[in-house]
């Protein structure tokens, strides 16, 4: 089982460059983005603080639908399932 | 001898030298393009100068960047140089202040960070263990945030004993004089016009310390509204106001070569921070507060923008180097104690910190 990881431009450097990464799938998004930590830790760093929780301001889609609408960090991730990270709109 | 001089702003890190002792400067950067740079120490302690940025990456979180080579490549410990461990369900928001040791402790350096915390390294910012004394400390849950969120942003470690002071928006001034492992408060005479009891025992918003050139008794300390002295080690603290425009503002540096001498950047007031009449002047005592001069020559009289308590520095030179960067992006440098000022940057993002050191 597998998911593909999008990234941004912005946090591909972090992952040798590539914006699309496969992961190990199965289990719920944190299982994914812990198996991420794993491969690169300054990318995970990026999605998430120390506690495991998704930085406020980075958006997490798996399929297409933001897990803050729907379970979370225990949203499941289906094998072939796409996992995108993005930016919010915030700054200035 | 190369005068170093890293100016931290809102959107990236510059560096800027002088090679003719401080009276021309030239301008390197964009460094760390973007990022929000808060806190930046430049150590001199080691082989080569080491630079430590304290960047807060919008998006994507706050993190330590360290470069051994004026900022042409950077480096990030993997796990984060700051770490909350586990137990404390703390995530990092923010680091305020780097600040290295003395040269006889070699490879330590402080952070200050937000959530109001205190880091100590070992070897020299690649990694950072949370002082628990502090963050255990009992007071700790009734510090509030100031405007800026609740962080420690001054912290001062005595070259010749364990004194290490801290300063906290809101929370005031804490001294440890073993190190870390014990802290008490020590803010009798700060006032906290903000609060109903304006005297508390802690609770204060003092927005930035510095320590007398001989005296580690004696400090300064801007608050928010009042500028004070101690002579006890923060035991008692008195006004020394009497004579500047006005008693808010954020910076108070140390000469570190004159005793009794400190500057300030006085604003006009909590709901109006900005310097006085829009002229941006410096005001420097000779007598540990018991006067005030004003200093403009090479500054703008029309400037309506205020400095932030880390955009005031001094230098280790002779005389002493004074700095200044406004949050409309200009850097001012002062190579005689303040007397005056030439243009080292205009027109960068609003300017967060300024640190000099001599490289060798």
């Amino acid at each position: 089982m597998s998911a593909e990881v999008v990234l941004p431009g912005v946090l591909a450097d972090l992952a040798g460059g590539a914006k699309h990464l496969t992961v190990d799938g199965g289990g719920t998004l944190a299982d994914v983005l812990d198996r991420l930590d794993v491969q690169h830790p300054l990318l995970g760093r990026r999605i998430r603080d120390e506690t495991g929780a998704v930085r406020r301001f980075v958006n997490v889609y798996v399929d297409g639908d933001d897990v803050r609408f729907a379970q979370g960090l225990a949203t499941p991730v289906a094998d072939g399932a796409v996992v995108q990270v993005l930016p919010s709109v915030a700054g200035g | 001898m190369t005068d170093l001089l890293a100016i931290g702003t809102r959107k990236g890190l510059w560096l800027a030298r002088s090679d003719d002792d401080r009276h021309s400067w030239s301008l390197d950067g964009p460094h760390l393009l973007s990022q929000e740079v808060a806190a930046v120490s430049v150590d001199t302690r080691g082989p080569v100068p080491r630079v430590l940025a304290g960047v807060q990456y919008g998006h994507w979180g706050p993190t330590v960047m360290r470069s051994d080579d004026l900022g042409r490549t950077w480096q990030e410990t993997e796990s984060g140089a700051i770490r909350f461990p586990e137990d404390t369900g703390a995530a990092l928001a923010r680091v305020w202040q780097l600040r290295p040791d003395s040269v006889d402790r070699p490879g330590v350096v402080w952070a200050g960070c937000e959530p109001h915390s205190l880091w100590r390294s070992e070897d020299g910012g690649c990694s950072f263990s949370l002082v628990r004394g502090l963050w255990e400390h009992p007071h700790r849950p009734s510090w509030e945030p100031g405007g800026g969120g609740g962080a420690v942003h001054t912290v001062l470690p005595d070259p010749a004993s364990d004194r290490v002071v801290v300063a906290m928006s809101t929370g005031g001034v804490y001294v440890s004089d073993d190190g870390g492992a014990a802290w008490a408060p020590r803010n009798k005479g700060i006032t906290a016009v903000f609060l109903p009891d304006e005297l508390p025992e802690y609770g204060q918003c003092v927005h930035k310390v510095a320590v007398d050139a001989a005296d580690p008794d004696r400090m300064y300390a801007q608050n928010h509204f009042g500028v004070f002295r101690t002579d006890d080690a923060g035991v008692s603290w008195r006004s020394i106001a009497d004579g500047l425009p006005a008693d808010f503002g954020f910076p108070v540096v140390s000469s570190p070569r004159e005793p009794g001498t400190a500057w300030v950047v006085p604003l006009v007031a909590d709901m109006e921070r900005l310097p006085p009449g829009g002229r941006l002047r410096v005001h420097r005592t000779r007598d540990a507060g018991a006067t005030w001069t004003e200093l403009g020559e090479g500054l703008p009289d029309a400037s309506w923008a205020a400095v932030m308590r880390d955009a005031s520095c001094a230098d280790q030179g002779d005389p002493t180097g004074v700095y200044v960067g406004t949050r409309d992006g200009c850097v001012y440098a002062s190579a005689d104690e303040g007397d005056t000022f030439t243009t080292v940057a205009a027109h960068l993002p609003d300017v967060l910190v300024v640190r000099a050191a001599r490289l060798p």
